[in-house]
């Protein structure tokens, strides 16, 4: 009998689970679990803060799918180490797990520039885990001076979240714009001004170089006095175990379509993983909760003894602020089609007769259609995309296809 | 399984479905008080192209994106119909950047919605199929 274990309890360990029990109704299961909590998907911290759920209803999966699944988890254990030539993982507790078939889904940490003076800062946090958003949540007064550094994803939506449990919030970031891992310069615009009316106050192009107890001095000379800091500048992939185990890695760990990493019977899923880009044909971190789910899945299929391949990843981010909802895809190069109002923005890119991206500011219906476009690399030649830039739909297929589509006599 | 399939040679345009849907999933039992003078939101939508037209709803895909791309764990597939927890749903709108078929739709709290094939309203089998005057919107079974 084939004996798993996982390491992680995220997204990815959960899509690993389901996969290895659609294959393997039998064989052990021990997922090491570094958190104190059963899965729960990370974004949805910053909807905790805002009151949009509570900790019940985070549950990633019932409260019974571990026993459904026949899973044991070791809450509070991590690996130090794995011994792939003897199929053998080291827990921080000395504990030695035998695997036949490992998964690593070890997600990724906050990285924290060596910030001057960062140790002089008694209410500092990140903003990766449920404990963090607790911890931050206890720390926070209605008189709050909150200062995020990092205006990407993370530090916004933690600025969301906690707006009306703070008096005031000012995030700052190195770069010109906001959102710049998602969003070209157009975008960010319309999205800081949003944000801005909203009640963030921002500084960019600005950094903090040295921090004194409540105190910021920035790049420009500034300084932002602050009660509570939250340091949100980046997240690297947590690649150690792999790297030391004598693996491929670069900025994640090298995974093939089938999830395996390069060292045998290891597999690997989700925010630690460098996987396929099909959108640049490149290989990417590609750290969002989809891709982590659909890569669990596949390297649990194939852990079990099944075959299944996951070579649809692409970046992609559905995000919303106070209202207005941001979406964006796979590459922005090439032809660029627009439509922009004052409050809304659509940029479509085609590339070789190909959709190779898109943001959608405030234009979000029936997004899915282009990702699809994106994903399933459809000959834009194949379909009346002149009609499908104005607005998405599934008439500008043809006739076959949508019969395909639809299952039947459309 | 039973599923919506639509003939898009008998489909008239007419939006009778998306009025059926809405009235069904209102919870009321008087279409007018459900529907009169407020906007609609309906889980299906009719697609109109030239001459053109059908209606779209959850396909119920056998391998669903949107199950694994909800954030929440809202969206989850029981007896093969993907059923969407409204309780747990958070807004975040990433299954409406993934579905194919752009079958997800939020409704007037900013909620996610989709077709339930009326399995979780009183009406029993789906609204739009039993008042579609051209029976282009069937339910059935059918070969893969």
């Amino acid at each position: 009998m084939k004996e798993y274990v996982i390491i992680g309890n995220g997204a990815a360990a959960a899509g690993c689970i389901e996969g290895i029990r659609s294959i393997d109704p039998d064989g052990p299961i021990t997922v090491i679990s570094a958190e104190d909590h059963a899965v729960y998907c990370r974004p949805l911290i910053s909807y905790y803060l805002q009151g949009k759920t509570d900790r019940d209803r985070m549950h990633y999966r019932s409260s019974d799918f571990y026993d459904r699944m026949k899973c044991r988890v070791l809450y509070g254990r991590s690996a130090v180490r794995i011994h792939n030539e003897k199929h053998e993982v080291r827990l921080d507790n000395g504990q030695i797990l035998p695997y036949s078939s490992l998964c690593i889904a070890a997600g990724s940490s906050p990285f924290v520039p060596p910030f001057e003076g960062l140790e002089t800062v008694r209410a500092r946090f990140s903003f990766m885990t449920l404990d963090d958003a607790l911890a931050l949540e206890k720390a926070l007064r209605k008189t709050s001076r909150v200062l995020i550094v990092g205006a990407g994803l993370i530090g916004l939506k933690c600025a969301e979240g906690i707006l009306h449990r703070a008096a005031q919030i000012t995030v700052c970031d190195l770069a010109d714009r906001v959102l710049s891992s998602i969003l070209d310069a157009d975008c960010a615009a319309i999205v800081q001004k949003h944000l801005e009316e909203s009640g963030i106050r921002f500084l960019l192009e600005d950094s903090a170089v040295r921090f004194d107890g409540h105190k910021a001095y920035m790049k420009s000379g500034k300084e932002v006095s602050f009660d509570v800091l939250v340091l949100a500048v980046g997240v690297r992939a947590n690649t150690a175990l792999v790297k030391d185990a004598g693996g491929t890695v670069n900025r994640g760990i090298l995974i093939d379509t089938q999830m395996r990493t390069s060292l045998e019977d290891i597999y690997a899923a989700g925010d630690c993983t460098e996987g396929d880009d099909l959108s640049s044909g490149q290989k990417r971190v590609l750290a969002i909760l989809p891709n982590a789910v659909m890569q669990g899945h596949t390297a649990g299929i194939n852990m079990a003894g099944g075959s299944e391949v996951f070579d649809k990843g692409i970046p992609m981010n559905s995000i919303g602020f106070f209202g207005q909802h941001i979406m964006s895809a796979g590459t922005y190069e090439g032809e660029v089609y627009e439509e922009r109002t004052e409050n809304s923005l659509k940029r479509l890119f085609i590339k070789d007769d190909r959709l190779k991206g898109f943001i959608l500011v405030g234009r979000e219906e029936r997004a899915g259609i282009y990702t699809s476009l994106i994903r399933e690399d459809v000959p834009l030649s194949t379909l009346d995309f002149e009609s499908m830039k104005k607005a998405a739909s599934t008439t500008v297929f043809s006739s076959e296809i949508r019969r395909k589509k639809f299952g039947g006599v459309v | 399984m039973k599923r919506v399939y639509v003939n898009e040679e008998w489909c008239l345009g007419c939006h009778l479905c998306e009025y059926n849907c809405a009235f069904a999933n209102s919870g009321l039992t008087d279409m007018v008080l459900a529907l009169k003078g407020k906007p609609l939101f309906p889980r299906i939508h009719v697609e109109s192209s030239g001459r053109i037209t059908y209606a779209v709803s959850c396909r119920h895909c056998e391998d669903p994106i949107c199950v694994k791309s909800c954030i929440a764990g809202a969206i989850s597939k029981e007896n093969d119909i993907i059923l969407i927890d409204k309780n747990k749903c958070v807004g975040c709108f990433t299954c409406m950047l993934v579905c194919p078929y752009g079958a997800l739709a939020p409704d007037e709290n900013g909620v996610m919605q989709k077709c339930e094939l009326c399995v979780q309203n009183a009406c029993g089998e789906p609204a739009c199929v039993k008042g579609c005057p051209n029976r282009a919107i069937v339910y059935e079974e059918r070969e893969a």
